[in-house]
């Protein structure tokens, strides 16, 4: 059996952690060939040959591939389909925009955020924000499935796969890419940090933010923020954990002046030690904390960066 | 131009979800229940779009069972024109698969010819987020998903979308399908006199053999748990407190 995943390719460069990640959901399927696309990507295909458990790496460089437009993405893994029986990729906001419609065009069901592989038809995926887990067995002949990173370990790296070189599929010339806005930061990744610092509603302002940013800087922690701080203007879209924002799962999860919402705690809530930081001692977060301090975060969290 | 919002009708997101004891599902007997939000926002936009010149009528299509026309009638009192309810289903715990709501969406956009579906990006109960790129795929169209911003001119939409890293801007030809996410607007609350006019407003009733889709799931569901619980942990006293507990736990 043969598994085609889709490799995390940003500008050129291999996101290796979530990647690795989805490598080791797939190689509980079979021999896995990593698709790396791009305008360039000769380097991120050297480098996810490295990534233990892959047998081989297809790398497709064309300029129409440079920004991961959906359209020519997906129409390129239908045209390499025929040879595979699972298609995946790791369940980043590209690979859910791509992923189904591979799908549809293969005409079989879609498999999003898989957090277990039971065998090669049955799989584990959330529903309803994680507040059940639902077991599904496909009956179609080609699994196209995303895995959520969070609840797999990265592959090692220390091997050396083939690279091949394939041309480019037909461009659909649907759409085209205008601007990215992304904000350069020398933090951690969010899905892949360590320690993860998060601010909610409570933080009361994007300056008030900076409290937060500074406890993060002192944990070498990536910043992340509740649907309700990103909604109020506090943070950036990007920075948003939760249901419909990035599900994280770090060694340390310090939530501050965040009430705990259903859809937040589905996206933090396998993190190893959770830590909550509020004045209100009722707040839901308190259930998932194992350590909670009733206290307000204006004087516990600049507080807490100096004693650590 | 025609704008179509396909909305769902899904366990309203302030309900506690609870399993059925058989593991066959979550259950939806008795349970308050209402537009999927992705989809409020949908209709939202539509109407906007309505209002600004840019459309001329706005259809809210749902795929389910009978009861989603009570999810259509708040789609009309928003502002939708008209309304397309496709029986698929007749147990409210059989939930159809997107890639069958899909085909029975291409049904309808054969049929009406619209310049724009748009769509939330994903429902809150299977969370999928796979119905509009399917759409998209089956039509042989231009995809813009999670959508955060949407600009229609002539032939083309420019569509800012959130993605891991930020915000990614591109440009789509129309007709095209876009998946909305929450930052694109804030859904009105339909008035009074307005529910009482989308009583009046036309909804058309289908089957999945209207438009020639077999409706039977590709996905069997073996069975559906309540995840694990975690642990209960402590209240810390102080600062001081937290940062010791957390050095005896090797987290700092």
């Amino acid at each position: 059996m043969a598994v085609l995943l889709l490799a995390e390719v940003n500008d050129g460069e291999l996101a290796l952690d979530a990647t690795a990640k989805a490598v080791t959901a797939a190689t509980a399927l079979g021999d896995v060939t990593v698709l790396a696309t791009g305008a360039t990507c000769a380097d991120a295909a050297a480098e996810a040959a490295k990534i233990d458990g892959v047998a081989k790496v297809l790398c497709a460089e064309d300029t129409i591939y440079g920004k991961r437009l959906a359209e020519p993405v997906a129409d390129l893994i239908v045209s390499l389909a025929g040879d595979y029986e699972h298609i995946v990729a790791p369940a980043t906001t590209d690979a859910k925009n791509v992923m189904p419609r591979v799908a549809a065009l293969l005409d079989v069901m879609m498999m999003s955020d898989v957090t277990a592989v039971v065998d090669g038809s049955t799989f584990e995926r959330p529903i309803y924000a994680g507040n059940a887990m639902q077991t599904v067995k496909s009956s179609d002949a080609k699994k196209v499935i995303t895995f959520r990173g969070a609840t797999f370990d990265a592959a090692g790296t220390g091997g050396s796969a083939a690279v091949e070189s394939i041309g480019a599929a037909a461009d659909p010339s649907l759409s085209s890419w205008v601007e990215d806005k992304v904000a350069a930061s020398d933090r951690p990744e969010l899905t892949s940090a360590g320690v993860v610092v998060s601010g909610g509603r409570g933080v009361g302002s994007e300056d008030d933010f900076k409290i937060i940013e500074a406890l993060a800087d002192k944990l070498n922690a990536a910043v992340g923020a509740s649907r309700a701080a990103v909604d109020s203007g506090y943070a950036p879209n990007d920075w948003q954990v939760g249901q419909t924002g990035k599900v994280v799962a770090p060694d340390l999860y310090v939530a501050v002046g965040i009430s705990g919402a259903i859809q937040h705690l589905a996206g933090m809530k396998d993190s190893k030690i959770i830590v909550a930081i509020n004045k209100d001692e009722e707040a839901p977060i308190f259930q998932v904390a194992d350590f909670g301090l009733v206290a307000d975060l204006f004087d516990a969290v600049p507080d807490l960066t100096s004693k650590l | 131009m025609k704008v179509i919002v396909p909305v769902k009708r899904v366990i309203d997101y302030n309900v506690k979800v609870r399993g059925k004891a058989d593991g066959s599902g979550v259950d939806l007997a008795n349970v308050k229940m209402s537009m999927n939000p992705f989809d409020e926002i949908a209709v939202e936009q539509a109407i906007r779009l309505k209002e600004a010149g840019k459309a001329d009528e706005v259809i809210a299509v749902s795929v389910g069972v009978k009861q989603a026309q009570e999810t259509l009638r708040t789609a009309l009192a928003m502002g939708a024109d008209r309304a397309i309810l496709v029986v698929a289903a007749e147990d409210v715990h059989n939930d159809i698969e997107p890639l069958t709501v899909a085909k029975i969406l291409k049904g309808v956009v054969d049929e009406e010819q619209p310049g724009l579906v748009l769509c939330g990006k994903q429902a809150i109960d299977n969370d999928m987020n796979a119905t509009g790129q399917m759409l998209s795929a089956l039509m042989g169209w231009s995809q813009a998903t999670f959508a955060s911003d949407l600009d229609i001119d002539g032939d083309s939409a420019t569509v800012t979308r959130e993605v891991d890293g930020g915000l990614q801007t591109i440009k789509v030809n129309m007709p095209t399908v876009v998946t909305v996410d929450l930052r694109l607007n804030e859904p009105r609350y339909a008035s009074l006199p307005n529910i009482m006019k989308a009583k009046k407003k036309p909804m058309d009733e289908k089957t999945p053999a209207d438009y020639g889709v077999d409706a039977s799931p590709r996905l069997e569901i073996v069975n559906t748990v309540e995840p694990a619980a975690r642990a209960a942990g402590i209240k810390i006293g102080s600062v001081d407190e937290l940062v010791e507990k957390l050095k005896e736990a090797g987290a700092v």
